[in-house]
């Protein structure tokens, strides 16, 4: 689809400002077959997912989900938290070069910016259907606010970092680097603060031995650090796969650094999976039975497979073999390491719930693990989810002419 | 563990019941420490039988934080499984049938020397530090300032299902009429709040294995059982630090 795509304007030398987004929504309208193909499926996986999530509300999630009273949390909170530590990540390495100023980072960071949003956005609109009560939401989140719930700051600080962002966003795209910035950062803390809450809504259940302690939101941080890095990394590559155009040695060199930060964050959350399981398996009995499920156990797949070899060994090593200069090795082991991270983020959120809460006290009942399969409605609203950035990211690069408006 | 190691150590397998004085002796004493009986009541007070049972700091013992402090004591040896607790409880508080708010669990020891199965019924602990409470975003879920029932506000509920995923007890299901969280609240809606005394469990249970009562009242059934030297009170999970108001014992 990239080959034969239009050419009409040099983008790089568009004219910022509105002026430039007026140009790129006249460009959107000359994208080649493949891009419309691109963006029908996309905008199909989202209809989808919002059928599936209406249905799901109208004969009750309870007979639509996989998730169950003893596994209340499925593939919705999982595929959430997948996206909102996109969102985080893509915030954290837009930040290294524009508001931290490191100009190796710059030629990244206005599309980092831009999917930072619409990846939050799609978490947002993946947990609305996990959700019960949106509007109760919308209404006691505020009047009744529980300043001791970890969901409630996480919300609330998403909602905050949601708003610094689209404002950083717009003053980019009005040319405003400066205002851009301070933005940006106020950005950055909320979305460290809200990002760190995430972590924390798992880390401070003292009633769950897989989750709780400060390992949660420290991790987090560090894996959204990851996750942003490959994002950004294969979205960079695919717009200009998608424009048609040549990176220049500016944006080469924001993906070889951007792939040394890739480097340094597989081998710390790789690190912090190591030291989970050591310290993991001197804990009770209810941790080392989770522990296991994941090494040898029904998660031993998704761990090994997904987790290990996809999401990190293998990225890893294509990252050191390409020595930031092989594009094809960056963008494969991006790619892996984003559909690894999906798993990862489920791993985490499902086996922190299988071992049954009365597993120690040797009852009959929960002898065994529980067990959970999302359900097709539930995978649906996922794939919506994952349309919903394809959707945003294909038309962003039109509107924004591929996001050059020059950043200094 | 211990038990399987005294009981074949030194013995052949068809004799297992000659043991040794010394071994016996080794066993009970053994049993004692773990009760905390044998160090008897030169050690322990009162109040630190409770700090024990609470897992916890004494803060409670001291004074309890609640007038009525509502409490339930399960001799879990007076259990017979017969289910009419669960019966009159989804009766009372309109339980659907795809949810309960107490059950029966059944525990066996085949080697236990006379009954080979127990029964601990389990319901909400009314936690005095319950991680539901802490997590509910929206307080709908809360303390009730003057009981310590760990109450629902439905209209507040979002449905994000953290207190199911929070509670150390199972103790949450989702009501899909009100669409919100349910739970046992000692029938405070359904029955205390009208003027009864016990919740619909405690009183529909034949072999009184459900103690309800107040805590903080030195007459109570509860308040003797739990600060009683001779016997040794339990909960359930304490090393998820919640501080249950759900006592066990055995005798």
């Amino acid at each position: 689809m990239a080959e034969d795509v239009t050419k009409t304007a040099d983008v790089a030398v568009m004219p910022g400002g509105w002026a430039g987004v007026r140009g790129g929504v006249l460009q959107a309208l000359q994208g080649t077959k493949g891009y419309y193909a691109a963006l029908i499926i996309s905008g199909l996986l989202l209809l989808a997912a919002v059928a599936a999530g209406l249905h799901a509300k109208y004969i009750g999630t309870m007979h639509a989900y996989g998730a169950t009273r003893e596994v209340p949390w499925g593939i919705l909170i999982s595929t959430y938290v997948f996206f909102v530590v996109t969102s985080t990540g893509l915030c954290l390495v837009s930040a290294i070069g524009h508001v931290f100023g490191v100009k190796d980072f710059m030629p990244i960071a206005k599309r980092a910016i831009f999917l930072s949003i619409m990846t939050i956005m799609a978490g947002f609109f993946v947990i609305a259907f996990e959700i019960e009560n949106p509007l109760r939401m919308a209404i006691y989140n505020v009047i009744s606010p529980n300043l001791t719930s970890n969901i409630w700051w996480m919300g609330t600080l998403y909602g905050a970092y949601m708003f610094f962002m689209a404002i950083e966003f717009t003053f980019l795209v009005l040319n405003k680097p400066k205002i851009a910035t301070i933005i940006g950062f106020m950005g950055v803390v909320a979305g460290v603060a809200a990002h760190s809450n995430l972590g924390a809504v798992f880390g401070m259940l003292h009633g769950r031995e897989f989750w709780y302690g400060p390992y949660m939101p420290i991790y987090f941080i560090a894996s959204a650090m990851m996750s942003g890095a490959a994002t950004i990394i294969f979205f960079t590559w695919l717009a200009y796969k998608t424009n048609g155009q040549k990176m220049d040695a500016a944006m080469k060199r924001a993906l070889e650094v951007t792939t040394k930060v890739g480097i340094l964050l597989v081998s710390v959350i790789l690190f912090f999976t190591a030291w989970k399981f050591i310290t993991g398996f001197v804990g009770g009995e209810a941790k080392t039975a989770a522990l296991e499920m994941l090494l040898t156990g029904s998660y031993a797949f998704n761990f090994w497979g997904l987790e290990v070899a996809v999401g990190m060994v293998i990225p890893l090593a294509l990252f050191i073999l390409s020595k930031g200069q092989n594009l094809k090795l960056i963008v494969t082991a991006s790619a892996l390491m984003i559909f690894g991270i999906f798993f990862m983020r489920y791993d985490l959120v499902i086996v922190g719930q299988l071992v049954p809460v009365y597993y120690e006290l040797g009852v009959n009942e929960y002898t065994q693990m529980l067990s959970y399969t999302p359900s097709a409605h539930e995978i649906l609203i996922v794939l919506g989810g994952i349309g919903f950035v394809g959707l945003t990211f294909l038309l962003g690069e039109k509107i924004f002419s591929g996001h050059k408006s020059e950043i200094h | 563990m211990i038990l399987n190691k005294i009981k074949t150590e030194g013995l052949k397998k068809e004799d297992p019941g000659i043991i040794p004085a010394m071994e016996r002796r080794a066993f009970l004493k053994m049993g004692l420490l773990i009760t905390g009986v044998f160090a008897g009541g030169s050690i322990l007070s009162a109040t630190s039988i409770v700090e024990k049972a609470f897992a916890s700091s004494r803060e409670f013992a001291d004074k309890y934080p609640y007038k009525p402090h509502y409490s339930m004591v399960i001799h879990q040896d007076r259990c017979i499984d017969c289910e009419l607790c669960m019966t009159a409880c989804v009766k009372a508080n309109n339980v659907p049938t795809y949810g309960y708010r107490t059950r029966i669990l059944e525990r066996d020891d085949p080697k236990a020397s006379e009954r080979k199965r127990e029964f601990i019924p389990v319901l909400c602990n009314q936690c005095n530090n319950p991680p539901c409470v802490l997590g509910c975003p929206t307080k709908a879920t809360y303390k009730n300032p003057a009981n310590g029932i760990v109450m629902m506000e439905s209209k507040k509920c979002i449905g994000c299902k953290t207190c199911m995923a929070a509670c150390p007890y199972n103790a949450r299901y989702f009501n899909e009429e009100t669409m919100a969280v349910e739970k046992c609240d000692f029938c405070f809606n359904s029955r205390l709040s009208k003027g009864e005394k016990l919740t619909a469990c405690a009183e529909a249970c034949p072999a009184k294995a459900r103690i309800f009562g107040d805590l903080s009242d030195p007459a109570s059934e509860v308040y003797q059982s739990v600060h009683n030297l001779e016997k040794t009170v339990w909960v359930l999970r304490p090393e998820a630090g919640a501080k249950p108001n759900v006592f066990y014992m055995k005798g």
